[in-house]
């Protein structure tokens, strides 16, 4: 089921006599999920990504736009005709209900033709069960559950109506580190078992870009990008979502581009092709630095923190807006850490980003630089 | 090794005892005592107050309370009025809390006047409903203006039939005893999470099935609270009907099994410790009785 979002608007009312004029949660917002994809809406908390899935679920009316699944407009259905299932951030599995019964909720709440048998029933609650792996719980209470089991419970009960959407709130945030690595892969093996389209909803960027096929990064209500996850990382569009996007996240220098070249700290360090002169923020990724000892960046060393894998060098710059800049080196090239006061780097050109001082807008390269 | 382990325990016991003495000094003195006592007195055959001698032990007490004309009365006025008001306050307390939880505009200022009987006083509002009620050579009353507005004919309800004497006490209790329960019930629903009226809505739940699956299983342990101090209260009821119907209870055929004891320890017929406790433990055994089904039942429903 293709989900079209169309200029879609939530204004929420003032509250109170203090904070005067209205919210715009979500503010003319417009993108398309295609069919079968998972679908993360990323953004800090109070960007609208929750609010914007209260839309698509039909829990909230929007002020304005328009929302279509396939072709139908379904802005002014209530949610129980628009066919999703929702995973909501706390789960939200009835307490005093068995496992069992709070995934056969859904399917007793039909009437008329749409009413299944018992047999039905059972065999759909099973079906569901088996998909997410609890078959053995059934007759368990949500509090004698974990976490990661009443997830997946809460996924069941979803799925159990056969929604043509999924829609997963934060589904992630109230388990522990490993089980959330667990039970992302979980709910991708999931989707793309059932082929459902699925919108999920993170503020964790790490969660969304592994296993997403789409994100949409939001903030302030307004989308900022939105496309394949390497894409969005690879060519952010403005500063916020380069800030946003990866981790270790991205270090920033307020630097200058005169002559077609871009300075830090008064030194050149990058051509900058086609690129007018102005001040410019910079954003240089960890993996986008090459020791070199004869690099145009020249920064104070002040530790190498050693993972394992690879090696981070963390130094300081001038021009950095940080304390100090992170620097990702592969465990084989950092074999020769340097040990002196200072360490050069030469710069990896994808992976080094202007922005516009005033519109924080992405300046682009033209062309294919090359490292100084 | 364990010998030390249960010197320890037996040391902690010691202390935590010494804890609690206070709180069990003042429970010793001023509950179990005179618990014991009163039943002590019930027992005590042809007490006499004035010389505190009797003359032998026994079920006489019992036998003549049971005996008592006035306590059958007084016992089947308090059934009745407990078998009505209980339910009755309970389910219009939880019909008005869920309404009050689902409108938004003016939700306080609702609160605050169905909860304001709380705060009156039970003999004043008794007095109200009297003159409301009541039907002199002067004037119908209010209540029975209305019904001869609806074509009725006017009818006593403070000094009239027992019917109607009943439906005021009913009426004057429910009303009384409502506020707190309304209280009570709507701040138990407003602790239910919205995420499952959420959940529900998105699965398209009918309305009163989410009341009956959600709501009610979910604020279920409020009820039973309710219920078991409602019948509690209820069979200890005794100010309401004075308020309604005067100190003479007997005589207006209105009194409750703690009137009785309050009349045999005080009133024209007082003097006669050992019928009032006699009473008062037979009341207690009820209501002991009640409570254990009430709690029986209600955690037999949870499994």
């Amino acid at each position: 089921m293709n989900i079209v979002l169309e200029n879609l608007t939530k204004e929420f009312p003032a509250r109170g006599k203090r904070n005067s004029g209205s919210v715009k949660a979500v503010d003319h917002v417009s993108c398309q999920i295609p069919d079968g994809e998972l679908m993360g809406l990323l953004g800090p908390s109070g960007c609208g990504k929750s609010t914007t899935l209260n839309l698509l679920c039909g829990l909230e009316k929007p002020t304005e736009g328009k929302i279509f699944f396939g072709d139908e407009d379904v802005t002014a259905l209530a949610p129980e005709f628009r066919g999703v299932g929702m995973v909501f951030q706390n789960y939200a599995l009835y307490p005093h209900l068995s496992v069992r019964q709070n995934i056969r909720f859904p399917l007793e709440n039909r009437k008329g033709k749409d009413k299944l048998s018992k047999e039905e029933m059972n065999r759909r609650v099973e079906d569901a069960a088996r998909l997410v792996q609890i078959e053995e719980l059934m007759d368990r209470k949500p509090g004698e559950l974990s976490g990661g089991q009443q997830q997946r419970v809460a996924i069941a009960r979803a799925l159990v109506k056969f929604p043509k959407v999924l829609l997963l709130d934060e589904p992630l945030s109230n388990l522990d580190a490993r089980l959330r690595l667990k039970t992302r892969e979980e709910i991708r093996k999931i989707q793309k078992q059932t082929g459902i389209t699925t919108v999920f909803v993170t503020h964790d960027q790490d969660e969304a870009m592994s296993i997403c096929d789409r994100i949409a990064v939001m903030k302030d209500g307004l989308l900022m990008q939105q496309g394949r996850p390497q894409e969005v990382y690879d060519h952010p569009a403005n500063l916020f979502v380069a800030r946003f996007l990866g981790t270790p996240p991205i270090n920033l220098f307020a630097g200058e581009v005169r002559g077609q070249t871009l300075y830090l700290g008064g030194k050149p360090v990058l051509p900058a092709p086609g690129v007018p002169d102005q001040p410019v923020w910079t954003g240089i990724r960890p993996e986008g630095f090459i020791l070199k000892a004869d690099g145009p960046l020249e920064c104070q060393m002040e530790r190498v923190e050693v993972t394992g894998r690879d090696v981070s060098i963390i130094s300081s710059h001038s021009a950095c807006t940080e304390g100090t800049l992170r620097s990702i080196i592969s465990s084989e090239e950092g074999a020769a850490a340097p040990t002196a006061r200072t360490v050069r780097f030469a710069l990896k050109p994808g992976k080094v980003f202007l922005f516009s001082k005033d519109t924080e807008e992405v300046i682009p390269l033209s062309g294919e630089g090359k490292e100084l | 090794m364990n010998e030390r382990k249960n010197k320890l325990i037996s040391e902690k016991n010691h202390k935590a005892w010494l804890y609690l003495l206070p709180a069990l000094l003042f429970l010793i003195a001023f509950m179990v005592y005179p618990l014991i006592d009163v039943l002590i007195y019930s027992v005590e055959e042809g007490y006499n107050f004035a010389s505190q001698t009797y003359f032998g032990v026994g079920g006489y007490n019992f036998s003549y309370v049971l005996h008592d004309p006035y306590f059958l009365q007084a016992l089947k006025n308090t059934f009745i009025l407990v078998v009505i008001t209980v339910p009755l306050s309970t389910i219009l307390a939880l019909l008005i809390s869920t309404g009050l939880s689902s409108i938004k505009p003016l939700r306080d200022l609702y609160q605050t006047i169905y909860f304001l009987p709380y705060v009156t006083n039970t003999l004043a509002v008794g007095l109200v409903f009297m003159i409301l009620f009541q039907k002199t050579e002067y004037t119908d009353g209010l209540v029975n203006l209305v019904i001869h507005f609806f074509g009725g004919s006017s009818v006593d309800f403070i000094d009239g039939p027992y019917w109607a004497k009943m439906f005021v006490l009913c009426f004057y209790t429910i009303w009384v005893v409502m506020p707190f329960k309304i209280l009570v019930l709507t701040s138990a629903l407003a602790s239910v999470n919205p995420d499952y009226y959420k959940a529900a809505k998105v699965d398209g739940t009918p309305k009163l099935r989410v009341f009956t699956r959600i709501t009610l299983p979910m604020i279920s342990p409020m009820i039973v609270y309710l219920v078991i101090t409602g019948f509690i209260g209820a069979f200890k009821a005794y100010s309401d009907a004075v308020a309604l119907f005067g100190t003479d209870l007997n005589a207006a055929g209105m009194n409750t099994i703690v009137g009785y004891v309050y009349d045999m320890l005080y009133g024209d017929s007082g003097g006669y410790p050992s019928y009032a406790s006699a009473a008062a433990i037979i009341l207690f055994a009820i209501v002991l009785t009640v409570t254990c089904i009430n709690l029986l039942v209600s955690r037999s429903s949870r499994k």
